[in-house]
């Protein structure tokens, strides 16, 4: 897959209802590669995610994203889902006498062995809450290791983390971490690697279990700044200067 | 003897004063339409040997004939005789209302009691023109291996059945109950009044699961009456997926003792055409009484009343009414009426009730997952319709979902 993108947004611009939340946003994502999205809360960052899900919520009002060299606008989030794109959510459901086990089993669609569901539960310490309505009553950290527990059984090629790690304490922060080290393949060398990822990340204490190549900020629905190599450097000057700093910033 | 004669003389006299007395809930039916007589049905040693089509009928209404080793007993009424009735179980009895009024005479003090005769014209009508019914009965510690099954089968047109079920469950006994209530699969009118009086003695346990499977013309009023004793159990399981015109219950129990406890699980499907009114009554007036009143009520066009109604009268009662109510395609309604009435402090109630379509954002979680919009909605009715019914044996929890699985098809 080297030089070829499995990820490639062009000029596209999103609107919620009448209202136009994201503008002319580029952004190219390669197999084995992890992208963070930082910003400020109301950027435009879950509906960035969203848009790339394909919630009809959110309506692609300009340009295009190609996922495995196919234009999926105006794809249902089923097809997506089923051609490789899965994504954990902040805020998912309640669906009352829908089990944990459930969700998963409609994850895999039945392709992946009990042992394999059980496996990845247990890792996840989740293994209590399969037989629980799915999201009923979750702590913050349970919700979070629910969605990737989802996403491990969903296995898709592109993974689409919104604040994985927020409302997480220490302790979940570091099982978290191998969670989604596991999803992105973290483990191989990245040549050997068919999964990539795009992350959200209010504190970017993720980014301490998981490596990420590029970082972006989001201001007002436009990408201000984007930064290969290291995305730490992005987050450290946000630490020091906030994101008054980037609005200043002219790189582009 | 003598008790017995002047209690059946003074509900004679008090029905016949309340023939004309509506119902204060559901449409008033014209009893004077349908027919009262029946000819005498044969009995049947072997129910199994019935033809095809009512033994289907039977089995949608969770009947089983072919194979009761799974069950403690069986009794089969069919308009107004009963062609079988066999308990397998020592301890536990089955037969027809009429046999068991001739074998034991202090029966007759149990008529009447759970429920008042005068309540209504049905009941009232019931008394004057009772055509059998069943008796089951645990004997003092008995405990069902398996449910016992009752069926109750309107097979001639027009006609009314006027049953009166009486279900004591002795002290220290656990009696499980699968009753169906059906019909010849025709289109034709037909009434079935039911009155079912229960009597759960000291630390006895009941659980009745009543599956009723009409045919659209059938009108249907039962009128259900429970009395719990103390340490007592009594959970209710009803299920209606299949059209009826109109059918109106309301249930009421009684928890007099203390500890005792009254669940009710109730899940409604209404298609069009179909007017189900129904709802649970609990009234806890032993110390530290409990109960649970839970409906789930789907309508594809057809019109649901889900009632409930808890009244805490002692003190350290606790009491949860959750009535869930899902519109699947427009034309029909749901109408909740959850009710509390608390008489004194310390005491604790509450409910839950909520209707809607299905949520957007669950079908998009779901098709987030892969599922395409279908399997998204089916999984989300599915989830709605389960219910884990705590207190039933494993294997009549099963049977229970399947019978529901069964019939969801049919909706979706």
């Amino acid at each position: 897959m080297d030089g070829e993108n499995m990820l490639e947004i062009k000029q596209l611009s999103v609107a919620v209802g009448d209202k136009e939340i994201l503008h002319d946003v580029n952004l190219s994502i390669k197999a084995g590669e992890t992208h963070v999205l930082f910003g400020p809360n109301g950027s435009g960052k879950t509906t960035l995610l969203m848009a790339i899900m394909g919630s009809p919520k959110y309506q692609v009002t300009r340009g295009s994203i190609i996922f495995k060299g196919k234009d999926i606008v105006g794809l249902p989030m089923d097809e997506r889902a089923r051609l490789g794109i899965g994504m954990a959510v902040q805020r998912p459901p309640v669906i009352r006498g829908v089990k944990t086990r459930d969700m998963v089993a409609a994850c895999t669609r039945g392709e992946t062995s009990k042992e394999t569901v059980d496996r990845i539960a247990g890792k996840a310490n989740l293994a209590e809450l399969m037989d629980r309505e799915i999201n009923y009553g979750f702590s913050g950290g349970e919700i979070k290791r629910s969605e990737l527990v989802q996403l491990l059984a969903q296995n898709p090629d592109l993974a689409l983390l919104d604040e994985p790690e927020s409302g997480v304490d220490l302790v979940n922060i570091a099982l978290i971490g191998e969670l989604i080290r596991e999803l992105l393949q973290k483990e191989c060398p990245i040549r050997d690697r068919s999964h990539a990822g795009l992350i959200i990340t209010h504190t970017g204490h993720i980014l301490d279990y998981v490596n990420a190549r590029t970082g972006y900020v989001l201001i007002d629905g436009r990408i201000v700044c984007e930064g290969g190599g290291d995305p730490h450097e992005i987050l450290a000057t946000i630490k020091s200067k906030d994101y008054e700093e980037c609005r200043k910033c002219t790189r582009k | 003897m003598h008790k017995k004669i002047e209690s059946s003389k003074s509900s004679v006299d008090k029905a016949r004063a309340a023939l004309s007395k509506r119902a204060s809930l559901g449409e008033d039916i014209d009893l004077e339409k349908y027919t009262q007589s029946a000819e005498e049905l044969p009995y049947q040693d072997a129910p199994s040997q019935l033809p095809d089509e009512t033994r289907e009928q039977m089995m949608r209404a969770g009947i089983t004939l072919g194979d009761d080793s799974q069950r403690s007993g069986t009794i089969i009424q069919m308009d107004h005789s009963v062609i079988h009735s066999l308990a397998r179980q020592e301890g536990i009895e089955v037969m027809g209302t009429n046999q068991a009024l001739e074998k034991y005479n202090w029966l007759s003090n149990y008529f009447w009691k759970a429920v008042a005769v005068d309540s209504d014209k049905y009941t009232a009508h019931v008394e004057l023109n009772q055509s059998n019914g069943y008796f089951i009965r645990a004997l003092p510690g008995s405990k069902t291996l398996y449910p016992v099954q009752a069926c109750l089968y309107l097979a001639k047109s027009n006609l009314a059945q006027n049953v009166h079920n009486i279900i004591i469950a002795e002290e220290g006994s656990e009696l499980h109950i699968i009753t169906g209530c059906t019909t010849a699969p025709r289109e034709e009118p037909g009434l079935h009044l039911g009155v079912s009086e229960f009597y759960i003695k000291r630390g006895a346990k009941v659980s009745f699961t009543m599956i009723h499977n009409w045919t659209p013309e059938i009108e249907v009023r039962p009128r259900t009456g429970i009395i719990v004793e103390e340490d007592g159990v009594f959970l209710s399981n009803y299920v209606i997926m299949k059209p009826v015109r109109s059918l109106q219950t309301n249930p009421m129990a009684r928890c007099v003792g203390d500890n005792a406890i009254a669940r009710f699980n109730s899940i409604l499907i209404a298609p069009p055409g179909s007017t189900m009114d129904l709802g649970s009554q609990v009234i806890l007036d032993g110390k530290g009484a409990r109960t649970e009143i839970i409906a789930r009520a789907i309508t594809t066009g057809g019109n649901i009343i889900s009632r409930g109604y808890i009244e805490g009268n002692a003190p350290e009662v606790r009491g949860h009414l959750e009535c869930r109510g899902l519109i699947l395609q427009g034309g029909g309604t749901i109408h909740a009426i959850p009710e509390l009435r608390g008489m004194l402090a310390g005491i604790d109630l509450s409910h839950e009730a909520a209707v809607g379509k299905i949520a957007e954002e669950e079908v998009e979680y779901l098709m987030m997952r892969g599922l395409t919009p279908d399997e998204a909605t089916a999984t989300i009715v599915r989830g709605f319709l389960r219910i884990d019914i705590e207190g039933l044996p494993p294997e009549l929890n099963l049977e229970l979902q399947r019978a529901v699985e069964v019939s969801q098809k049919d909706i979706m």
